[in-house]
């Protein structure tokens, strides 16, 4: 489970989007993932399997389905790794503050 | 989240054994070092008691003991005693598996409720991903990157 994984399964805007629609609704199948998205069935499963060998999605069996939730361990390590020792409520309210003055600019 | 459910399922490999991570999961000692400055009160038998407080004696939380097979499953019955709109909210279900992979060993945690948009289940959140890390970083170094929560005191 390397870093080097992380960084590539997050190297791409498909895959960031389907870890911005995990982490609006957690806990969801291969066809709620799909649904609205440009792509097929296959790609989405691919895109899947990336982000589930770097650790940042898990997925857990329910009956015949398949729920994904996103993990955010992986990338936690990455942020203690470099920022751990900052002060962490200050970045927070940094990035807080950037956010409300981006609002509505829409992001990647 | 699905079916008025509240979950998360964090999962994370740390290069050591089961034993010493259920070691590191169930002895005080331990688990003083990495959850962030409280401390946990158990016996670890099946329906016994649990508790987390910090120094002062405030306690966080609490529940049973619903399962307990070293060193593969553990499984807490989970209540919130801090805030109130977590604390009114009743039972989660906090299940931890431990499971050998080559050279390491995967330490899931699924923490579930069973109602939408579940304020512990939000709470617990922030917290978990950092005590992973903290954990993880024991094992391996023995060491903890973060001793408490931010300086906020949170």
């Amino acid at each position: 489970m390397s870093m080097d994984a992380v960084f590539r399964a997050l190297a791409d805007p498909v895959r960031r989007r389907l870890l911005d629609r995990l982490h609006r609704r957690n806990g969801q199948t291969l066809g709620e993932l799909c649904e609205g998205l440009d792509m097929t069935r296959q790609a989405v499963t691919k895109h899947l399997a990336i982000l589930e060998a770097a650790n940042v999605v898990v997925s857990q069996k329910r009956g015949r389905e398949k729920l994904h939730f996103i993990n955010p361990v992986p990338i936690n390590d990455i942020a203690e790794r470099w920022i751990g020792k900052f002060d962490a409520p200050r970045l927070a309210a940094l990035s807080e503050l950037k956010r409300k003055l981006e609002e509505g600019n829409g992001h990647d | 989240m699905t079916d008025g459910i509240s979950r998360f399922v964090y999962v994370t490999y740390i290069r050591t054994t089961p034993e010493q991570l259920w070691a590191a999961l169930t002895k005080p000692e331990f688990i003083e070092k990495y959850w962030l400055g409280v401390a946990f009160e158990t016996d670890w038998k099946v329906g016994s008691p649990w508790r987390m407080f910090y120094t002062d004696g405030q306690v966080t939380d609490e529940g049973e003991v619903a399962e307990a097979d070293p060193p593969r499953r553990l499984a807490l019955r989970w209540r919130h005693k801090r805030r109130p709109d977590a604390a009114q909210e009743g039972e989660a279900l906090c299940v931890m598996d431990i499971e050998p992979v080559e050279g390491a060993v995967k330490l899931t945690i699924d923490h579930s409720m069973p109602r939408p948009n579940s304020k512990l289940i939000e709470a617990v959140s922030g917290g978990w991903p950092s005590i992973l890390s903290n954990l993880k970083s024991l094992l391996e170094t023995g060491e903890v990157i973060l001793t408490r929560f931010g300086s906020s005191g949170r």
